[in-house]
């Protein structure tokens, strides 16, 4: 059933290239229709799936001389991601609903995407997760660069080459491990079984987890984020915030953790201090939550705060990684879910509803607009959205944070202890973007007030506050209720650890 | 000497003789006086058509052995070969319809169809001297169909810089196959690899090292491998569509069959191990020489690196489009060539690289069609000339996409299957650190590649048009680049389909 999610999105991409131009409204409610069919498919697959384990959904030959699979499989990482994925879809299609130039190619590119994203979480296959790895490329870049806005072909550039070039090391990953596998057959359960020697691994779990990782945004190869995130349309940059950089996740994840366990053993010797590609990740990870937090304060623009907010939040998932037990991997899943919804919640506002009334990100222009009082709806979606992005109780991505730093507590404490600057900072980010954009203190000279009164910004549409509302209540339920998620998280990460991973 | 079996074993090459030939007659006897589209589509589809028949011939024609050499193969990467060149010679035949560069239509369609027996015997042929005189049939054949725009100076440009190279990578091959024949007393492949041996242990080692890299030299040249490609840019600029993707598809895929051959007799000559192991236990192990295999495959790895580097380096900076596709092309020949240097002596290798140099070729007659739509409409084949294509022409756009993202290896596209299973059988065949590190090396040359295909589909896409005009491509044209897009989407997302048909010839 789940599987359908993908022919779904990529049926609706081929037919809404093949609309009509002018047809606007089609184009709008053929995305949404076919968004909203993944959505429901995903969530029905969701639901029937607990206490399911891992369910194999479509299992054929795909290339026979090559024991290559068309496999696909689903277990609660997957599922969660998958769930992700169709809110993610719904409320990016919300969001761009101004879309006018080209929206036919849009939703058909967006579509694409969406549908490879689907793959990715669902493949059951090695070569298979990368075809869709690779099948997410190109429509990413045609979406930044044909409707996004500041240095959109270089955003786009920047991001299609380094997609490419960390496809092309987990490619070399790929052509290394199934020939060294002997094993003549593509599967990821197959390889996993397939007693790869350790001297391998070694040397293929960093190759692969860092081909990976690229795309989630890791320090020191973060750099296409932030620009691709500002360049990206709305609706892109929800996307690529919220599900495409959890590809780069769920890749170190299932394919790097799971295929490559004892990559991660210790080296038998210690350099700088560091005692196996595990330290060495994991510090990364903590750099890049410190880092993300810190250049994410000094920022002019308003979506690039987003920007790199998001490089420091994905460390959260990438440290989560790292700890290797139980509840570190959980807290990494669920952070993984809990940034795409928030991360979505807060591109749309900055992008979307913010940014198409005013037509700047400058805080500096923003704070002469006294937005909190003409834009109450954005002010305080953005109040609650940064309040879920702080990790406050109640909301998702306090439970997710929590669960990473116990578990990073728990493999090296120092680790938590420098995410705990990064938390700080994150707050106070948060705060200043608030305060700036939003409630800026300046009372309104009369001059202004009238200019105001001529130029009053066009209200708040229905597909805005639809999609607030989807994304805002999944931050608060997931935040209010986290079992709904970790009844899935929690069996399939103690399946995948205690298959691969010590 | 038996006349029947090598009537068959040529039947495929005679027919395409006799269609030239007839081709000739109608064009120049009966449809002299009609006009110039009819002539141009009467003798393009008498071309298919004899082509057609040939493949026929193909699925018939038997071995032709010379007392106990074989002369001519059958079968296997030439059977193989042979219906690639026939097809992909019939694909570029149409897109001669519609196209205005020549008044001679029959003369055209003959040298075009004399060219793929050229390219059909080198696939087929097992002694120097077949391989020379189907060489020099497809060589001189291409510097015609090179300079055929007679009013066009870029042409006659183009063909003397190529006929000036090729000579002079033909005298090299001349050079090399007179020094085998002395080393070794034979003009068979297989023979020549047995026979090396002996001779380098007697003292004949030097001269086998000059004959492989003379060879190299020459052959390096008909497959555009760096340092011996400086006529690609040129030619593949300067000649007429049709005649440039003849030469990207037909010649390439004849040129990499005659190379499956070279690397089949040394890898069977040797590798199986028993000729060694006589030598050894009878002579002691020979100093500083295992059989030319290792030669070979390290001038071949040499050359790959060389094109890999240069083909995607140079291709970076280019402004022509055609000559993009003419440095994506020594790339792609780079890739190749690492098969070439890790060959199996099973069938594994020459599987693989066939299946990469017939997509390569489907997929570059298209590109180079799609261009020269575009060219004729805007006059030059500059990328600017591509500047909004998706409003002026979107099914050519699409059609380009396709075939952009195939060269560079993006999946579901027939492209990214090639490459993967050319790497995967490298690796098979041996997984040394070498391979290893040559294979992650055209893996990432592959990822640079993709900037210099965007940077065509940036224009096509998403900068905005200066001359917003509908471009309108030939109904003919069109149908064979959707032809070959929904070619390359089919066999990329079922790759067993084509894998499953090379593999049952070997069979």
């Amino acid at each position: 059933m789940l599987a359908w999610t993908i022919y779904i999105s990529f049926a609706g991409a081929l037919i809404a290239a093949l609309l009509p131009k002018e047809k606007l409204l089609l184009a709008r409610w053929l995305a949404l229709a076919v968004g909203a069919a993944g959505m429901v498919i995903s969530i029905s697959g969701y639901t029937t799936g607990f206490a399911q384990g891992r369910q194999v959904l479509v299992d054929a030959l795909w290339v026979p001389s090559m024991g290559i699979h068309f496999q696909f499989a689903a277990d609660g990482i997957s599922r969660v991601l998958v769930l992700l994925t169709g809110i993610a879809a719904v409320a990016g299609i919300l969001f761009s609903w101004n879309v006018e130039v080209r929206a036919n190619e849009f939703f058909a590119f967006y579509l694409a995407l969406i549908g490879g994203v689907y793959g990715v979480f669902l493949s059951g296959d090695l070569f298979l997760l990368f075809v869709f790895y690779e099948i997410a490329i190109v429509p990413k870049y045609f979406l930044i660069a044909i409707w996004g806005s500041t240095r959109r072909e270089y955003g786009a550039m920047k991001l299609a080459l380094y997609s490419f070039v960390g496809s092309a090391m987990v490619l070399v990953g790929l052509l290394a491990a199934y020939t060294t596998s002997g094993s003549h057959s593509t599967a990821l359960n197959d390889l996993a079984h397939a007693g790869l020697p350790v001297a391998f691994q070694m040397w293929c779990f960093p190759l692969v987890f860092v081909g990976f990782a690229i795309l989630a945004g890791m320090w020191p190869f973060h750099t296409w984020a932030p620009t691709g995130h500002v360049a990206a349309p709305t609706a892109a940059s929800m996307l690529l915030a919220g599900v495409v950089m959890k590809l780069g996740a769920y890749g170190c994840l299932r394919v790097g953790i799971g295929l490559f366990p004892r990559g991660l053993d210790p080296w038998g010797f210690s350099l700088l201090g560091l005692t196996s590609w595990r330290d060495v990740f994991a510090w990364l990870a903590v750099i890049g939550i410190v880092y993300g937090a810190l250049v994410a304060l000094a920022q002019t623009d308003f979506k690039f705060v987003i920007g790199y907010s998001s490089v420091s939040q994905m460390g959260y998932v990438l440290l989560g990684l790292m700890t290797l037990n139980q509840i570190g991997l959980d807290g990494a899943v669920l952070q993984m879910f809990s940034h795409g919804i928030i991360a979505g919640l807060l591109f749309a506002i900055v992008g979307r509803v913010v940014y198409d009334r005013t037509h700047t990100r400058q805080f500096a222009d923003l704070e002469t607009m006294h937005l909190a009082r003409r834009l109450p709806f954005a002010a305080w979606s953005f109040v609650v959205a940064g309040i879920a992005s702080m990790g406050l109780p109640g909301f998702s991505g306090f439970v997710a944070e929590l669960q990473v730093l116990v578990g990073a507590w728990r493999a090296n404490p120092w680790w938590t202890a420098v995410s705990g600057i990064g938390i700080l900072v994150g707050i106070a980010y948060i705060w200043r973007a608030l305060q700036k954009a939003f409630f800026s203190d300046a009372l309104p000279s009369a001059h202004e007030l009238e200019s105001e009164q001529a130029h009053k910004f066009s209200p708040i549409t229905w597909p805005e506050i639809a999609g607030v509302a989807l994304l805002g209540m999944c931050t608060l339920v997931v935040g209010l209720y986290p079992r709904i998620l970790l009844d899935q998280i929690e069996p399939a990460v103690k399946a995948l650890l205690a298959g691969g991973a010590k | 000497m038996n006349y029947a079996a090598l009537f068959r074993a040529t039947l495929p090459e005679t027919i395409l003789e006799i269609a030239a030939l007839l081709v000739l007659v109608v064009d120049l006897g009966f449809l002299r006086k009609a006009a110039m589209q009819t002539r141009i589509a009467a003798a393009a589809l008498f071309g298919v058509a004899g082509c057609a028949v040939a493949v026929w011939a193909v699925s018939i024609a038997g071995p032709y052995n010379w007392g106990s050499d074989l002369l001519l193969a059958a079968g296997g990467s030439a059977e193989v070969a042979q219906v690639a060149i026939l097809v992909l010679t019939a694909l570029t035949l149409l897109l001669l319809i519609g196209s205005e560069f020549t008044r001679n239509p029959g003369e055209y369609v003959a040298v075009v169809l004399m060219a793929a027996a050229g390219g059909l015997l080198i696939s087929a042929a097992q002694d120097l001297i077949v391989i020379f005189t189907g060489l020099e049939l497809l060589s001189l054949s291409l510097y015609v169909l090179t300079a055929f725009a007679k009013k066009s100076g870029k042409s006659a440009e183009a063909a003397i810089k190529y006929y000036i190279f090729g000579g002079m990578s033909a005298a090299f091959l001349l050079f090399g196959f007179s020094d085998l024949y002395g080393a070794s007393g034979s003009t068979n492949l297989q023979r020549i690899v047995q026979e090396s041996y002996f001779a380098s242990i007697s003292g004949g080692a030097p001269l086998l090292y000059l004959a492989l890299a003379m060879i190299a030299a020459g052959l390096g040249f008909k497959v555009a491998a760096v340092p011996f490609h400086l006529w690609a840019p040129d030619t593949y600029e300067g000649a007429p569509i049709p005649s440039a993707s003849f030469i990207a598809s037909v010649s390439k895929v004849a040129s990499f069959a005659l190379l499956i051959s070279i690397g089949a007799a040394l890898a069977h000559g040797f590798g199986s191990g028993n000729q060694v192991r006589l030598v050894f236990f009878n002579l002691g192990p020979a100093a500083g020489f295992a059989g030319p295999q290792a030669q070979w495959s390290l001038i071949l790895a040499v050359l790959s690196i060389a094109s890999m580097l240069a083909g995607n380096l140079a291709a970076l900076a280019q402004s022509s489009v055609r000559r993009l596709l003419a440095y994506s092309a020594i790339a792609h020949a780079g890739y190749i060539l690492l098969g070439l240097a890790f060959f199996s002596s099973s069938s594994l290798s020459a599987e693989a690289i066939l299946y990469y140099i017939v997509t390569y070729g489907l997929t570059t007659i298209g590109a180079f069609g799609a261009v020269g739509v575009v060219e004729r409409a805007a006059g030059s084949d500059k990328m600017d000339a591509f500047l909004g294509l998706h409003k002026r022409a979107p099914v050519l756009a699409a059609v380009l996409l396709v075939l952009f993202l195939s060269l560079a290896g993006i999946p579901p596209l027939v492209g990214f299957w090639a490459k993967f299973n050319l790497f995967a059988a490298v690796l098979r065949v041996s997984a040394g650190v070498v391979p290893f590190t040559l294979v992650a090396l055209a893996v990432a040359f592959s990822a640079v590649s993709l900037y210099y295909y965007l940077q065509v589909l940036k224009r096509a896409y998403v900068m905005p048009a200066a001359d917003e005009s509908a471009i309108r491509a030939h109904p003919v044209t069109l149908a064979v680049l959707l032809l070959i897009a929904a070619a390359v989407l089919v066999f990329g997302c079922f790759p067993a389909l084509l894998q499953n048909w090379i593999a049952s010839l070997y069979a």
